[in-house]
């Protein structure tokens, strides 16, 4: 039996609420360097390569904020489900289909000019990951069906779908057979933001949604009703907030700037569709927002942190001969680390002198 | 009676205290048991009845004192152990399995490892014994409340115990149905069981118990046979200052219609729920209608049709002053001037992690104005729950206090103002005082009776509690098995009629009454 | 004709063996009121375990409970968070996936295109040789048999046993059970321990049996169907263990499928599976009495004693 206690807080602590993403990251170093020391690694320069390295140029610096955008819109989208309890977890699905819309978009206006190309890839690129979004809402409003699970098998449907679309109907018929698209037209293309770099002006919608976000969900009647459904559910019934419209609304915005996130990709540094358009940034999204405390201005750091674990695996490939999947491992145990200390806001620890009596008590 | 003066006591506990983070629930509490007594522990609610209970149980560890059992010094570290010892425990809010079956619950309960099959003629013969009728093959969300209450005695009764905590037990039962559980202790304090009788009721404690042992605010404050004393001088141990009756206003006017049902009726799909057959009543403007009855006999499904939070109701099967409602939401039926307060106040009538200006903004959005182009003004919500705050005298630290941190009685203040000062042409309330201390009940029950009187207000107030709605309703209605009674003229009715209707009887009298 | 329906019904059984084991661990995971949306996370872990066990000391016994003690480890990371820190479970079992998508990548980096022997039939003299069904029924491996005896034991332990009740129990009423006196905690820390082992015998399974190699994510969202599974058998082993081989059947369809002529792109085909699964979901959620009935009502709540 341990000698802690787990006392509960007559309120939740705010202070410690910002301060717990932080001992996460604390941790979650020191778990990467126990984990290096275990693969025979200098887990010091492991450390450095995967977190310090990626930002010492100018051009890992543009790739940082390349990779925040996705993870930042589709996690602002996400955190408001999450704040209403509904758990879009096919994120990566809305994306897939926010660029095959989007993508188709720009292949059905192949070789043809005109400011409105893009403007129109956009909406059709939110548009698309409404549509997939829309499915786990009408089953979840009119047949009470879980959207964990939804959401996340039409995922599956959705890559699938866009596999078959590159490889099938839309392949570049001058691509030796490649399952890859035409790349796209330069109307179709999103202008570079930095000279030399990969960043596009599609990153600049991130702090606009993460402004709107924040008045949507701290000043508006809708955010606040947003909230209490997923605080206590009986409370918003009982106040008579309209749940069906809010769980649509909800999964409309998720899906929304994931489909967005989808086109910006394919519009922006891919340039064409192909069979993996996204490292899994549907899920890394959900570590995000969770990160980001579900708030929009801590989502807005916590992307940027989790753009750094994209940028550290890859630096660790290269320069180490490290398999890619360190990212994921870095990624979970961030999110577990941080579930970990969030029993923090809650409940504070009371260290006990009597160990065995704190034991009767604990279990 | 027999006196028990010379006997080794059954139990006797010394100097019991326990603390929780901010309060002192037990102060050094004495009590004892003779074998075969029926003790009655009396107190107001938070008087930390329930708490010394628990520390006898085996469920909550005292931080001091001593249990001695049969003169012996025991240390009771689990409710297995207690059962071992011979103590059953029947609580206040059952601890059934609702998809479980009778049987199956009272096997949880029992230390034995007893197949279910012997088990089950077992319970038939106890509960044939003791007059208690019960199918082992049942399952328990088919059950009414007084059934599940038996379950809980017949399992305690199965392991022949020497000592039954009940904790008030009558709050969920018909006056008839308590008279039968009267007539089942008395035997069994007649075979030598002991009973420690929690409860504040002061007519059953002088009718049933020997002795009584009274705590107020954790603390032993007296004890007395309850045959030699008046309900007058028990209640006055247990309270404090002396309470005053809400004040009645005399030959008041009632105004017209304001609140319709109109043949309700309702099936519903969850199977743990009740369904409504024929409801009909009306509500005057400035009259208290109560509702009586024995929880779980539809008051949950009556609610939720009326306030709005289920839209399954005929459209026209009930009406705010002439409109249609049966379809509209909550929010459309506010926006017509209805105002609810549920039963259960944290987690539906307010939201326990956030403050209460916020909790404030929850009901009052639209009658106050808090909201404008779809933006909430969060200074005319703090300004909102201040005025609650002073007008109702709820005890908190501010407008940004969680509302999980306020006492019940406060919690309910609140809420209950909330409602109030948006001055609603209807108001339903549910259980208004349940769980509530005394101050704060006598508090609630004045302002709905002014509410009613000055704003015209019709108010529905459902109750399990026969003493609340006869101090404060009009008329008077009961609900049972989700039918509704024609309502009488309180000042004409009698606790023994309304008790007859809780049990159902009032067949045939609504085609009596459907001219009214 | 025969010997093709023969081998098409084998590779059902193979395909619904995962499956079996990790939704009837998951479902007495979710009897005792945990929902942990890790299934995916522990097989893979499992998966690449049994794997590397099976490769570094030959034995299959050793690799299969290799692969059990890894689904159990995830597992206990998991009760630690939800029992021990109170964490919340649908954020916590989609960290356990992640995380274990991510680690046994890492771990398994050294293993990919490495191929090991595939798990021995073990026949049953007399009753392997009988046509048809002998091969069917009795000329399987140990983890299929497994499967079929794992069944009877939940079966038997949540209907018939006392410590299936307690289960039962607290998964009805959490704050009941412990009234009473029973260890929330400790039932629940159990139903964890025993779901992840299952999940770990599911992905051993896939790795050592069904495609005897590793790949990375090579469970390909049976994780996630196991947990659609256990709706769909609304919280009953043996409809679970028929929606297991349901399952099965529409994975291996569409494998043939495209053999049998019909002309739809391949990805048509594999998407069934999933289609499939929501459909099922759909069919069962939309009975809510259905629902009631079945599902624990305290699933997913996080259980905080109170005074």
């Amino acid at each position: 039996m341990l000698p802690i206690k787990l006392e509960p807080r007559g309120e939740s602590a705010r202070t410690v609420a910002y301060f717990t993403p932080l001992l996460a990251v604390i941790l979650t170093m020191i778990g990467g360097f126990v984990l290096f020391a275990l693969m025979g690694q200098d887990p010091l320069e492991a450390l450095y390569v995967f977190f310090i390295s990626p930002l010492t140029s100018y051009y890992g610096f543009s790739e940082l904020l390349l990779k925040a955008t996705p993870l930042g819109l589709i996690a602002v989208g996400l955190s408001i489900g999450f704040r209403a309890n509904v758990w879009n977890i096919g994120a990566e699905g809305q994306l897939t289909l926010g660029a095959i819309f989007g993508g188709g978009m720009a292949l059905a206006f192949y070789e043809m000019d005109g400011f409105w190309i893009l403007p129109v890839m956009l909406i059709a690129g939110v548009l698309g990951g409404m549509v997939w979004a829309a499915i786990p809402a009408f089953l979840k409003t009119r047949f009470n069906t879980n959207e964990i699970l939804t959401s996340l098998m039409l995922t599956y449907v959705a890559t699938l779908l866009l596999s078959f679309l590159v490889h099938g109907p839309w392949r570049d018929p001058d691509g030796f057979n490649f399952p890859e698209s035409r790349l796209f037209w330069d109307s179709a293309l999103l202008p570079a933001l930095l000279e030399g770099t990969r960043l596009h002006v599609g990153s600049l919608l991130v702090p606009l949604v993460v402004a709107v976000a924040w008045v949507f969900l701290n000043r508006s009647f809708v955010g606040f009703q947003i909230k209490v459904m997923g605080l206590t559910p009986a409370a918003a019934g009982y106040a008579g907030f309209n749940q069906k419209r809010l769980t649509w609304l909800a999964l409309m915005i998720g899906g929304g700037l994931a489909g967005l996130a989808g086109v910006l990709e394919v519009a922006g540094p891919i340039g064409q569709l192909n069979p993996t358009i996204s490292p899994g940034y549907g899920f890394t999204a959900i570590i995000v927002a969770f990160l980001g405390r579900l708030h929009p201005v801590g989502i807005f750091f916590a992307a940027l942190l989790m753009a750094l674990s994209y940028l550290g695996g890859e630096a660790m490939q290269i320069q180490m001969g490290l398999p890619l999947a360190v990212t994921g491992v870095f990624q979970g145990m961030i999110l577990f680390f941080l579930l970990a200390s969030d029993v923090l806001i809650r409940y504070r620890l009371r260290f006990t002198m009597n160990s065995a009596k704190a034991g009767q008590e604990s279990v | 009676m027999t006196q028990h003066g010379n006997e080794v006591p059954r139990l006797k506990l010394t100097g019991m205290t326990k603390r929780f983070p901010g309060c002192l629930a037990n102060d050094s509490v004495d009590l004892e048991i003779a074998p075969g007594e029926i003790h009655a522990l009396l107190g107001e609610n938070g008087a930390g009845k329930s708490t010394l209970m628990k520390m006898v149980y085996g469920l909550l560890k005292a931080d001091e004192g001593t249990l001695e059992w049969d003169g012996k010094p025991r240390d009771i570290v689990s409710p297995a152990m207690a059962r071992e010892l011979g103590i059953g425990m029947v609580f206040q809010h059952f601890s059934l399995f609702e998809s479980l079956t009778v049987a199956e619950n009272i096997a949880l309960g029992l230390n034995s490892k007893e197949p279910l099959e012997t088990l089950s003629k077992r319970i038939a013969e106890v509960s044939g014994h003791y007059g208690l009728p019960l199918d082992p093959a049942r399952h328990v969300h088919s059950l009414s409340v007084g059934e599940r209450q038996r379950i809980e005695i017949v399992r305690c009764l199965l392991q022949s115990p020497r000592l039954l905590i009940m904790d008030e037990p009558t709050s969920v039962l018909t006056p008839q149905e308590a008279e039968t559980l009267f007539g089942t202790l008395r035997q069994l304090s007649a075979e030598g069981c002991s009973i420690l009788y929690i409860s504040h009721k002061l007519d059953e404690v002088r009718r049933l118990c020997a002795r009584a042992t009274v705590l107020r605010a954790g603390r032993c404050v007296g004890a007395c046979i309850p045959a030699e004393e008046t309900a007058r001088s028990m209640a006055q141990m247990m309270i404090s200052s002396e309470l005053q009756a809400p004040e009645r206003v005399q030959d008041k006017e009632i105004g017209d219609v304001r609140f319709q049902v109109d043949r309700l009726s309702l099936t519903t799909d969850d199977p743990f729920g009740v369904e409504l057959s024929d409801i009909n009543f009306s509500l005057h403007a400035g009259e208290i209608l109560g509702v009586a009855g024995v929880a779980g006999n539809g008051q949950a499904e009556l609610l939720s049709v009326l306030s709005g939070e289920s839209t399954e109701a005929r459209h026209g099967a009930i009406m705010i002053e002439g409109h249609k409602v049966g379809q509209l939401n909550a929010r459309q039926r506010r926006d017509l001037g209805l105002a609810f307060v549920p039963e259960e106040r944290l987690g539906r009538g307010a939201i326990p992690g956030m403050g209460l200006a916020d909790n404030a903004l929850l009901s009052g959005y639209a009658r106050k104005s808090l909201v404008s182009w779809g933006i909430v003004s969060f200074s005319k919500a703090r300004t909102y729950a201040e005025n609650i705050i002073k007008d109702f005298n709820v005890v908190a630290g501010g407008t940004k206090a969680e509302a999980g941190s306020l006492s019940g009685g406060n919690l309910q203040k609140f809420i209950v103002g909330r409602e109030i000062l948006q001055k609603p042409r209807i108001l339903i309330v549910a259980q208004p005082t349940w769980g509530v201390d005394a101050g704060a009940a006598a508090a609630i029950h004045q302002a709905l009776i002014n509410l009613a009187h000055e704003e015209k207000t019709a108010i529905l107030v459902i109750s399990q509690d026969l003493d609340e709605l006869f101090a404060i309703s009009d008329r008077l209605a009961v609900i049972s098995h989700g039918r509704l009674s024609p309502a009488v003229a309180t000042h004409e009715a009698t606790v023994d009629e309304i008790g007859l209707r809780m049990g159902g009887l009032f067949e045939g009298e609504e085609q009596a009454h459907a001219a009214h | 004709m025969l010997d093709t329906t023969l081998a098409i019904l084998l590779t059902v059984v193979a395909a619904a063996t995962p499956l079996v084991f990790a939704a009837l661990g998951e479902l007495i995971t979710e009897k005792s009121g945990v929902l942990n949306l890790g299934v995916e996370g522990m097989m893979l872990m499992g998966a690449i375990a049994a794997f590397a066990v099976g490769i570094s000391t030959g034995s299959s016994m050793l690799a299969i409970l290799g692969g059990a003690a890894a689904g159990m480890a995830m597992a206990a990371l998991f009760a630690l968070m939800v029992l021990g820190l109170l964490s919340n479970q649908v954020a916590t079992g989609l960290a356990l996936t992640i995380f274990g998508v991510g680690l046994s990548a890492l771990v398994g980096k050294g293993f990919v295109g490495t191929p090991l022997p595939a798990l021995d039939k073990l026949d049953i003299p007399g009753l392997t040789d009988l046509p048809f069904v002998g091969p069917l029924l009795f000329g399987q491996d140990f983890l299929v048999y497994l499967s079929f005896v794992m069944l009877v034991v939940v079966a038997w332990f949540l209907g018939k046993s006392r410590a299936g009740l307690i289960l039962r129990a607290v998964g009805e009423s959490h704050d009941a059970a412990h009234a009473i006196g029973y260890s929330v905690m400790k039932v629940r820390l159990l139903a964890i321990l025993f779901g992840g082992a299952m999940s770990g015998l599911g992905g051993a399974y896939l790795s050592l049996a069904y495609t005897p190699m590793w790949v990375e994510n090579m469970t390909a969202g049976r994780g996630w169907i196991a947990l659609a599974l256990v709706v769909f058998g609304t919280w009953r082993p043996l409809r679970a263990f028929a929606g297991a081989y349901l399952f099965g059947g529409v994975t291996i369809l569409q494998l043939h499928a495209q053999g049998f002529g019909f002309n739809v792109p391949a990805q048509f085909w594999s998407m069934l599976p999933y289609l499939a699964t929501i459909v099922v979901l759909v069919m069962i959620s939309r009975d809510q009495t259905l629902v009631r009935l079945n599902a624990p009502a305290c699933l997913g709540k996080v259980f905080v004693k109170t005074k």
